[in-house]
């Protein structure tokens, strides 16, 4: 599997933010992109994601499901949780579960791998900006999709959550997936730089 | 249909909760129709002339007032993003959010005709026949709806919008209702050509409504 762009472009409000932007990821590779605000690295994720209308250039996967197309690959974990704060913790997981087709038994584990297993039954109102974020890890684990697109993967996570989030990205590695992440601090595994913007 | 199901039976279940807006509709409708009685005075005849006319205007005006968080709830939290990249065609997804939507804020209307009817001084066939139109009609109301909800949803606070937008798409929908409930309850005209029109008009928003509201979401990528 190989992820490709070639001379994308994007515009926003009439402002070109990047163009020209080349890279490739291989099945198994991480590539960190990175620039400073406003440089336009979630641009670049909801460009990939089919969130944004692309303003030139040309993404491609090859050797994915020829039937799908590539944002329905992928996984966007963005700043916004897509967690709904009336319902629990396992109903607002078992929802995304159904809806984007994974597996029934997947949940419990994902819930105990990213350690909200002991709160399952909490409105995730209650839930700080952490635990969140680990909530939203849990969809990641909870339906299987090769390309998993990261904005700021890290950000709110103790110590202790970086590290698992770590493991969990170099396993998703190890099965043969795709992962983007956009971030400002080093994401704990080997990953490829993409510079993106003026670099100071 | 396990996606669609789920779908659905979120939204519903987020608009049961405390603040989840399920009730704000119906407490409305009820808030218009209590009150209009005594805006009009104690004058029988005059009231049983207006009653489904106001019974329709309240469930018109209370549909508006929850449509506009269809889309924008989801667009504020992320869902929406979720949604749009999911194998779920966007188009039955807008469905499935119309269908829900309609469960918990026109269904409730429906059901508590009957008791306002009795404040407006209308008799069982009179309360019958707007249950029966406003049960044919509230579909097209939040089918029509959605397309306004959908295009408003790029807009912040883009409430008020909804109901202009609306507004043109919802009229044909409030003349057939009330005319056949007004026919039913003093005639002379049959009953049965309006309604069938308000049917028509309902089965066809389902068909364009959920077309349209998807196209406005892709046009509204940013």
């Amino acid at each position: 599997m190989k992820l490709s762009a070639r001379d994308l472009r994007c515009v926003r409000g009439g402002r070109e933010v990047f163009s020209g932007l080349d890279f490739t990821a291989t099945a198994g590779e991480a590539v960190a992109v990175i620039g400073p605000n406003g440089a336009g690295k979630t641009s670049l994720l909801r460009l990939i994601a089919g969130l944004l209308a692309s303003g030139g250039g040309s993404i491609a996967l090859e050797g994915g499901n020829d039937e799908l197309t590539l944002p329905e690959q992928a996984h966007y974990l963005g700043h916004r949780d897509a967690m709904k704060p009336a319902l629990s913790v396992g109903d607002n997981l078992a929802f995304w579960r159904d809806f984007l087709g994974g597996e029934a038994s997947d949940m419990e584990a994902a819930l105990t791998t990213v350690g909200l297993d002991h709160i399952a039954h909490l409105p995730a109102a209650f839930l700080s900006a952490g635990q969140r974020r680990r909530l939203s890890m849990a969809r990641l684990l909870a339906v299987k999709r090769p390309i998993w697109l990261l904005d700021e993967p890290t950000s709110a996570l103790d110590t202790a959550g970086q590290d698992a989030f770590a493991s969990l990205m170099a396993g998703h590695l190890a099965d043969g997936g795709i992962l983007l992440a956009a971030t400002h601090s080093p994401i704990g595994i080997p990953a490829q730089e993409l510079r993106i913007g003026t670099i100071a | 249909m396990t996606a669609l199901a789920a779908l659905i039976r979120r939204d519903v279940r987020v608009a049961l909760r405390v603040g989840g807006g399920a009730l704000i509709g119906v407490l409305f409708f009820l808030t218009v129709v209590v009150l209009m009685p005594f805006a009009v005075g104690p004058d029988l005849a005059l009231l049983k002339k207006l009653g489904p006319a106001i019974l329709w205007l309240g469930a018109l005006l209370a549909s508006l007032l929850t449509l506009d968080r269809l889309f924008m709830a989801d667009l504020e939290d992320g869902s929406l993003d979720l949604i749009l990249m999911s194998r779920t065609p966007l188009e039955l997804a807008c469905v499935a959010k119309a269908l829900a939507h309609w469960l918990v804020a026109g269904l409730p209307l429906i059901v508590a005709t009957p008791a306002l009817g009795l404040l407006l001084n209308l008799d069982g066939a009179a309360t019958g026949a707007v249950a029966l139109t406003l049960l044919a009609g509230t579909p097209a109301l939040t089918f029509t709806g959605m397309i306004g909800a959908a295009l408003a949803v790029t807009l912040r606070r883009g409430g008020l919008l909804l109901a202009v937008l609306v507004l043109p798409l919802s009229i044909p929908v409030l003349i057939f209702g009330v005319a056949a409930s007004q026919a039913a309850a003093t005639g002379p005209l049959s009953f049965g050509t309006p309604f069938s029109i308000l049917c028509a008009l309902s089965l066809a928003s389902l068909v364009i409504g959920p077309f349209a509201a998807a196209a406005s979401l892709r046009q509204g990528l940013d």
